[in-house]
């Protein structure tokens, strides 16, 4: 516990030591007190938690939407391998399109509001999750299945009580990448085309030279980030609480 | 059945794009040019028109930053997976940054390099050297111990196992692969001249809907290809390991 604490008290006198002695620019980098201080105050202002809001908004709405179509779309396609052949190419195909590609398409059909970041945060968290869901579905033991099935049950009951329970952990790791897609996503399209939230404010402070807030913003994305990861990573632990992967002992 | 699987693998897509241009043929729809208007100004663009204004460009900014990435991550990498303190005291200063969602940078980066070629090198390598150094940590520490005590037992240094790490700082390398393309496109939508990025998003401003299809198109097929490369290079480099395992 003590390690990470010093390298992080070190990282952070280093950074003060660096602007104070004049080795970074005070005009491109500010010192780190004057920019923890811009945090402080910026913790008692009302705009900035709408902006933490609106961010988080975005995040939601389009891991919302991912999840809702993702998730029953690849267990579909997972359960019947000639479904699963036939796409196979769609979706490798669709996968490395650069989500960011299409920021000028939301633009032109949703505008620059919210629909525009729901709908890029969707669009790139749906990949990861329709194939985390593809592989988990398909990475059923088939014993498992085989014993299911001589044991008499339907299909509906070998979906609930054999792939499902199976192809969770795949889907919980998709949540979570997914999770930081969607986040950056949202951010992307607060910066590129301007709506309402975190990296809107970050924009705005950069073309008005407000170099602290600047910061003290970019920082708030990545405490925000780290919030977000520490989250899903805590919920797999417990929903997954009897999977082998979550039983060792933390090394 | 087995034999109709493959053909369903080339026949599926094929209708899936019949469906798309018998569907935006007879389209008025401003949004939704006809396919064959798309394919057209595609040709038109691109082969091999804009190749060296805007495609060129774009690629040499990705591998510059991706590169740095690679070689930054492994060479911080390594001793962060042989060294328990040292990778305990990085932990949450990895954690932080990797956490910040790249674009917000964006403005930084504009800040304190400029909107220069420099600016958005930078942004891609900053942004790729995740992945790659927390697979190639991992990597380092997920070496077999049997394999250490072997290397120890010969009089053989450390360093000789360390190739084991390779295909899990692969699988990072992947990873930031696609990431590369995205910081790619995003700093040539924000600052820039030319670039891929760049022409879709002022085709958009222009409304010059053909255009932005086609170089919506191109970045597919472009990720596409480096994935396709990059499966190559990997059977290539980590043939070894899959004889070993196979």
């Amino acid at each position: 516990m003590i390690a990470p604490a010093a390298a992080v008290l070190a990282v952070l006198a280093l950074w003060e030591l660096a602007v104070r002695t004049g080795l970074l620019n005070e005009r491109h980098v500010p010192a780190m007190t004057d920019t923890v201080a811009e945090l402080a105050s910026l913790l008692g202002d009302d705009d900035f938690w709408v902006a933490v809001g609106h961010t988080l908004e975005g995040w939601a709405l389009g891991l919302g939407i991912a999840a809702a179509l993702a998730i029953p779309l690849g267990i579909l396609i997972g359960s019947s391998p000639t479904a699963y052949r036939s796409v196979r190419f769609v979706i490798e195909f669709l996968r490395p399109i650069p989500s960011v590609a299409l920021v000028p398409l939301a633009v032109l059909i949703y505008g620059v509001g919210l629909e525009s970041k729901v709908f890029l945060a969707a669009f790139a968290s749906f990949w990861p999750l329709l194939v985390q869901t593809l592989y988990g579905v398909r990475d059923v033991d088939p014993v498992a299945t085989d014993t299911a099935r001589s044991f008499g049950l339907g299909r509906l009951e070998r979906l609930y009580r054999i792939k499902l329970p199976s192809a969770i952990p795949y889907i919980a790791t998709g949540l979570r990448i997914s999770s930081a897609v969607a986040l950056i996503l949202a951010v992307t399209a607060e910066i590129v085309i301007g709506s309402a939230g975190l990296g809107r404010e970050i924009n705005i402070a950069r073309q008005g030279g407000a170099i602290e807030l600047m910061y003290a913003l970019i920082i708030t994305t990545g405490l925000v980030g780290y919030g977000l990861n520490a989250l899903t990573t805590r919920a797999e632990r417990r929903v997954l609480h009897w999977h082998p992967s979550q039983r060792q002992v933390a090394a | 059945m087995r034999r109709v699987a493959p053909a369903l693998e080339v026949l599926v897509p094929l209708a899936l794009l019949g469906l798309w241009a018998a569907w935006s043929a007879s389209s008025d729809t401003f949004y939704y040019p006809p396919l064959t208007d798309i394919l057209e100004t595609f040709n038109e663009t691109w082969v091999f028109e804009r190749v060296g204004s805007d495609v060129v460009p774009s690629l040499l900014r990705l591998t510059a930053g991706y590169l740095i990435a690679v070689v930054l991550a492994v060479a911080i990498g390594i001793p962060l997976g042989l060294n328990r303190t040292a990778r305990r005291a990085a932990a949450p200063i990895v954690e932080f940054l990797r956490a910040i969602p790249p674009p917000a940078l964006l403005p930084l980066a504009i800040v304190v390099i400029g909107v220069g070629n420099s600016m958005k090198v930078a942004l891609i390598a900053f942004v790729c050297l995740w992945p790659v150094l927390l697979n190639t940590i991992d990597g380092i520490r997920g070496i077999d111990p049997t394999l250490r005590d072997t290397a120890r037992v010969y009089g053989v240094s450390r360093l000789a196992t360390l190739p084991a790490a390779a295909p899990q700082i692969f699988a990072g390398m992947r990873t930031s692969l696609s990431l590369a393309v995205i910081m790619m496109v995003i700093s040539e939508m924000v600052a820039s001249t030319n670039g891929i990025g760049f022409f879709v998003l002022q085709s958009q401003r222009s409304f010059a809907i053909p255009e932005m299809w086609s170089g919506i198109l191109l970045l597919g097929i472009l990720g596409y290809a480096l994935n396709l490369l990059f499966a190559a290079v990997e059977r290539r480099v980590l043939a070894w390991h899959r004889e070993a395992h196979a």
